[in-house]
């Protein structure tokens, strides 16, 4: 027997063309507009490899700016979403890039800033609409958006860890998987904790109340 | 859900049901979802597939290159030896869906978005003609179709990218051999034959997209596709057996796919999308974004 699911031979339900190249590509833009907490003001947005060769033929930038609106894969109005991102005076821009390196080509690299807050991720579509963020803000991570996700840039001190893992633990959030990135000893670190339920408000303000802690961040699940 | 079309269908026989009956009970017993949530699941993805064939028929949908649509309307109209048919209404059900795709419409990807025309077009041409098949029946047709898919993803590929065409219209061939087979009320003998029936005919089907979009030749690849899977079925009804075991088909195909070059896998290097006439189309009406240097 193996894992595989009905509804995943028979579905999911999409706005076409592309399973890979629209809904992962929307599912990205999802995550990029979580990490900001809500409608972008500004957004720059860079495909690679089979991005940029065949994203607007398969309408990976619709699908992108229509995630970073908040719509999901099924959602019409994807087929819109840089006519509706105008309307509501939000900028986007479009560079193809090559990134360095062992690069899925279904990549693109989103930076997105939203009133004083800015983040950006780097996400992967590996197909059938599923997707892995592989970079938070220049950290390295590994989020397949299947599950309710709490991100937290804090600085690299003892305890943080402890920290989020009670505050969870307290709100009766079982943890799928905890990641710890840093750029250097005592600098910036970023976690991603991977829930089985969404964490709440109250459970953001008291993982933010640590000192150190710089920003919190409650992804829902995107796939 | 099975690894294997064999280990199914043995217990399609020990528990007298049919192959959707048997993908349901499975696919509760897994525990992920309750049946009702499946069948709701399933439902909905109906009524999604037939959604997308009223979008589409009526012939006013363009792709976003222009190069597909409006192909679906001609065939409300047939004109040739099989006009009037339930094989001019799978073609015409499964061009619609596609091209609806190929307008960023909404689909269910069956197993994929490049894929999935044949699977709506076969069970929905066949449920227009057939008044018994209601929606509790198509549901089935729908489940015995993901088990399919299931062990062919499993076995092969449901990708392009990894196994050429025959990996997602083929595989959707064979999965609507298998659903159609079900909501005519055959035996899971004749499921497994007219599965094995339908994928050896599309064994070695390449992954040539004009420009690597899902539209030349796609959208017409699925009406052929839906084609492919009435000859299966039509074949399996008629008590023919295919000598090769389905699972030992369904390898091939797999071993097909990942001795298949490159060029043939998605990524318009090969094909009917490196002809003249493909290179030049897919130059004409693909505007690229605007290059910027390695970053």
């Amino acid at each position: 027997m193996n894992k595989v699911s009905l509804l995943d031979i028979i579905g999911p339900v999409m706005v076409g063309p592309s399973s890979s190249h629209t809904a992962g590509a929307c599912r990205i833009g999802l995550f990029a507009r979580d990490l900001v907490g809500g409608d972008p003001d500004r957004a720059h947005v860079e495909l690679h490899g089979s991005f940029a060769r065949t994203g607007q033929g398969h309408g990976t930038d619709r699908a992108i700016v229509g995630g970073l609106l908040g719509f999901q894969p099924d959602d019409e109005r994807l087929r819109e979403s840089l006519e509706l991102a105008e309307a509501r005076q939000f900028e986007v821009k479009f560079d193809n890039i090559k990134l360095r390196g062992d690069v899925h080509p279904n990549t693109a690299r989103i930076t997105v800033h939203r009133h004083n807050v800015t983040a950006q991720v780097v996400g992967s579509s590996l197909g059938a609409g599923r997707i892995l963020i592989t970079q938070v803000d220049g950290f390295q991570v590994d989020v397949t958006g299947a599950f309710p996700t709490l991100v937290v840039a804090a600085r690299d001190v003892p305890g943080v860890v402890a920290h989020c893992a009670t505050v969870l633990a307290r709100a009766g959030i079982n943890l799928a998987s905890v990641r710890l990135s840093r750029r250097a000893k005592g600098g910036d670190a970023i976690h991603v904790y991977e829930c089985d339920s969404e964490p709440g408000a109250d459970a953001l303000a008291a993982v933010r109340s640590f000192p150190g802690v710089t920003l919190t961040r409650a992804i829902a699940r995107v796939s | 859900m099975y690894d294997a079309l064999a280990e199914a269908f043995t217990d399609a026989m020990d528990q007298q049901v049919s192959l959707g009956e048997l993908a349901l009970r499975v696919e509760t017993a897994s525990g992920l979802r309750s049946r009702e949530q499946i069948i709701a699941g399933l439902q909905r993805a109906l009524d999604v597939m037939r959604g997308a064939i009223a979008r589409g028929m009526p012939g006013d949908l363009r792709s976003v290159s222009g190069l597909v649509g409006g192909d679906a309307a001609k065939l409300a109209n047939p004109r040739g030896p099989l006009a009037g048919t339930l094989f001019t209404d799978v073609l015409a059900g499964a061009l619609a869906v596609q091209e609806v795709n190929a307008a960023m419409g909404v689909i269910v990807a069956a197993p994929t978005a490049g894929g999935a025309g044949v699977l709506p077009g076969v069970l929905l041409g066949i449920a227009g003609r057939y008044p018994a098949v209601t929606d509790e029946v198509l549901v089935r047709g729908l489940a015995a179709a993901g088990l399919v898919g299931a062990v062919i993803a499993v076995r092969a590929s449901l990708s392009g990218a990894e196994g050429g065409c025959q990996a997602e219209t083929g595989a959707a061939a064979a999965m609507a051999a298998a659903a159609g087979i079900e909501v005519l009320n055959g035996t899971p003998e004749e499921a497994l034959h007219a599965v094995a029936l339908a994928m050896q005919g599309t064994l070695g089907l390449v992954c040539d997209p004009l420009g690597g979009l899902v539209e030349v030749p796609c959208v017409y690849r699925n009406a052929t596709g839906g084609a492919i899977a009435l000859a299966g079925i039509e074949m399996a009804m008629a008590g023919i057996r295919f000598p090769i075991p389905v699972d030992e088909v369904i390898d091939t195909m797999g071993e097909i796919g990942r001795s298949m070059d490159v060029r043939y896998r998605e990524t318009a290097g090969g094909g009917l999308a490196a002809t003249p006439t493909g290179r030049k189309l897919a130059k004409e009406r693909l505007v690229q974004i605007k290059k910027k240097p390695d970053a």
